[in-house]
């Protein structure tokens, strides 16, 4: 679950971290005398969206303070921002931080994230912020300080003081940046976070001031942090793929035509690539998992036939935990439910597979069965095109 | 003999009385598996099937002479039995439990790491030792067939669609085993490929990976410099757009890096076959070893 950037900031500052002064608004008149209470000659209006690259599409704005703020404050929160993270539909614009504007001497990096190779929570810093950090690891790693933190003791004083000072030689500037460095990993370690990075840090005058910041938290550890659920923001996600994971099912939309419900991230993933190989577009990842249920089953197919886009339905299911014939039955069950709409391809393999045929067989319903993966996705592949 | 366990190993279940605990250590059991105790705190002196119920792990391995440990532990509550396990000196913990937080992993791992012990996992479906008829793990047995080909993978299903063609082609398999689709997980590739390096059992290896992080491309690091025998690899997610968790925690594709273009290009300057269709997996591995 990603926080937006107010959210974060909040988180922050009640650590002890220095943040610009600023209120989030929801519309134009609102923005416009928040601007006017910031007594600052200059202010910047910035979308609240789960995504990056905000300033590229149009939704940061640097405006003196005038009458006119009104007007572009609400034309931004009015906005679908698109840019390379959202896809091409964009997302809404959730809500307008004003800010003070501050100058900015020094911009710095500020990262905390769980390695996966060592197992081990990483801070990173870099005196050069204000870039994507995977740009700054590709040109110039060198750039890059690293600490690794020990998780029975966690991060040691004198590791972020250690990073503190190589960031800055100023006793004043060091300290503050030791404060921002040990509450970051406060907030990464306290609330679970996949990411929590400041970029960029500024140093403005003798003032270091967290100028924006990015906290996602980890959807898996989300059940000891109830609280934060408050702070999810559905307008951020695709409502199919919320749904669907209330049920226990992972559901990505795609943008092609056949729709995909398969047990197993990896063989879900692998189908998908299959059927692209064949000449295919898929409609969808969805992943029942190993586990499902009848019930979940029958709901991956009405979530299915939810996208217009769908015109063959194609099931792969390799019985392991999840028996063919609970799949069996959860497909005809939605498919009774729902009425069938659409064509029905499926390949089943595995634990039960035997009574899974019988009962597809008995059901009278116009599945096509293909034993054969590789046939069947090419005879999906063939039906979507022919539709 | 083949690499974690053979029939030698003695396996107790963490977790036994629960429905999935009971369930899989019956299953591994009819496997061959040499089930020897569970451990449920509070339920010493029930069995399951005639297979005995310890309070602690430190009881069920001084009654037991246990040294594997099956995890079924729901995810909230993890962590501990992993930390009791290593405590009450169990060598291997396999952890199939999906959904841990990572940090707990991550914490878990520390100490596991210290203590010499091991852990495939978590969100794994286990390790599988077709020759020595021992299967620690969810997997379906049937498919599998004694070989000299090692599987490794970070997929749960995906490796048993693997398993079968493999054994449809009649290439058997000395161990297969998952390494967990969560970002932070015990094993990697390369410990595995060591492993495998040094079992006379094992001639070959099929890697089959996925979107996400680097391990198959350190592995391929691996392979080029220290690995000689052959290799064959299916990496999923070539579809899979950036950004988006597909299924496993593990598997997204993050600030450019971890996609399946640059794995498969990885493995191919080492010198592995990787397959492009993954129907074709077992009749290329086949060929590979003809």
């Amino acid at each position: 679950m990603n926080l937006h950037e107010y959210q974060s900031k909040q988180l922050l500052a009640r650590r002890g971290v220095a943040i610009p002064r600023g209120s989030v608004c929801y519309d134009g008149l609102e923005a416009l005398i928040a601007a006017r209470e910031l007594r600052s000659e200059n202010v910047v209006l910035k979308a609240q969206v789960h995504s990056g690259g905000r300033g590229k599409a149009g939704g940061v704005s640097v405006m003196p303070v005038s009458d006119d703020i009104r007007l572009k404050a609400s034309e931004i929160l009015e906005r679908r921002l698109v840019t390379n993270q959202t896809g091409p539909q964009g997302k809404p614009v959730s809500g307008l931080l004003v800010e003070e504007v501050l100058p900015i001497d020094q911009e710095i990096y500020i990262g905390v994230v769980l390695d996966r190779n060592s197992g081990l929570v990483t801070v990173m810093a870099s005196p050069e912020g204000g870039v994507e950090i995977e740009t700054l690891a590709k040109e110039s790693p060198e750039k890059i300080f690293t600490v690794s933190v020990n998780p029975l003791s966690g991060l040691a004083p004198f590791q972020s003081r250690g990073l503190g000072f190589r960031l800055s030689a100023d006793k004043t500037i060091a300290t503050q940046l030791t404060t921002v460095i040990s509450a970051l990993y406060a907030v990464f370690t306290e609330f679970d976070c996949t990411l929590a990075e400041i970029n960029p840090l500024i140093i403005s005058g003798n003032r270091v001031i967290a100028l924006d910041a990015k906290i996602n938290l980890d959807d898996h550890s989300l059940f000891r942090h109830p609280e934060m659920e408050l702070w999810r923001d559905r307008s951020q996600e695709d409502s199919l793929e919320l749904s669907a994971r209330k049920d226990g099912l992972s559901y990505i939309r795609l943008s092609g035509d056949i729709g995909c419900i398969v047990n197993g991230a990896g063989l879900a993933m692998a189908t998908l690539d299959l059927i692209s190989l064949h000449g295919g577009a898929p409609a969808n990842f969805l992943d029942v998992g190993g586990g499902a249920s009848e019930q979940a089953v029958a709901d991956a197919m009405s979530i299915l036939l939810e996208d217009k886009n769908v015109k063959v339905v194609f099931i792969n299911i390799f019985g392991g935990i999840l028996r063919c014939d609970v799949l069996a039955r959860g497909v005809i069950r939605a498919i009774k439910q729902r009425g069938l709409p659409l064509p029905v391809i499926a390949r089943i393999e595995g634990t039960n597979i035997e009574e899974g045929l019988e009962l597809f067989k008995q059901s009278g319903l116009p599945i096509e069965m293909i034993p054969s993966l590789d046939e069947a996705a090419k005879r999906v592949v063939t039906k979507a095109k022919s539709l | 003999m083949s690499i974690l366990v053979d029939k030698d190993s003695r396996v107790i279940c963490q977790g036994i009385t629960g429905r999935n605990g009971t369930f899989h250590s019956l299953a591994c059991r009819e496997y061959g598996t040499k089930m020897v105790g569970g451990v449920t705190p509070g339920k010493e002196g029930q069995t399951v099937d005639g297979i005995p119920v310890f309070n602690t792990v430190a009881k069920a391995v001084q009654e037991t002479g246990a040294d594997v440990s099956l995890i079924f532990i729901p995810a909230a509550g993890a962590k501990d039995p992993i930390l009791e396990a290593v405590d009450a000196g169990i060598r291997l913990i396999v952890c199939i439990t999906e959904g841990i937080p990572p940090l707990d992993t991550a914490s878990a791992l520390y100490t596991l790491r210290e203590a010499g012990c091991k852990m495939v996992g978590p969100n794994t479906p286990g390790v599988i030792s077709p020759p020595d008829r021992c299967k620690v793990g969810i997997m379906p047995g049937y498919i599998h067939k004694p070989g000299s080909v090692g599987v490794i993978s970070r997929s749960g299903t995906l490796t048993y669609e693997v398993v079968d063609q493999l054994t449809k082609n009649g290439v058997g398999q000395s161990t297969c085993l998952g390494l967990g689709g969560d970002p932070v997980v015990g094993l990697s590739f390369i410990d595995v490929l060591e492993m495998f390096r040094d079992d006379p059992e094992t001639e070959a290896v099929v890697l089959i990976g996925e979107i996400g992080g680097g391990a198959e491309e350190q592995a391929a690091e691996f392979i080029k410099s220290e690995f000689n025998k052959p290799v064959a690899a299916y990496i999923a997610g070539r579809l899979a757009p950036p950004g988006k968790r597909m299924g496993h925690a593990g598997a997204i594709i993050s600030g450019g890096s971890g996609t399946a273009q640059g794995k498969i290009q990885a493995l191919q300057d080492a010198g592995v076959t990787v397959i492009e269709n993954l129907t074709q997996v077992g009749a290329t591995v086949k060929q590979m070893l003809t």
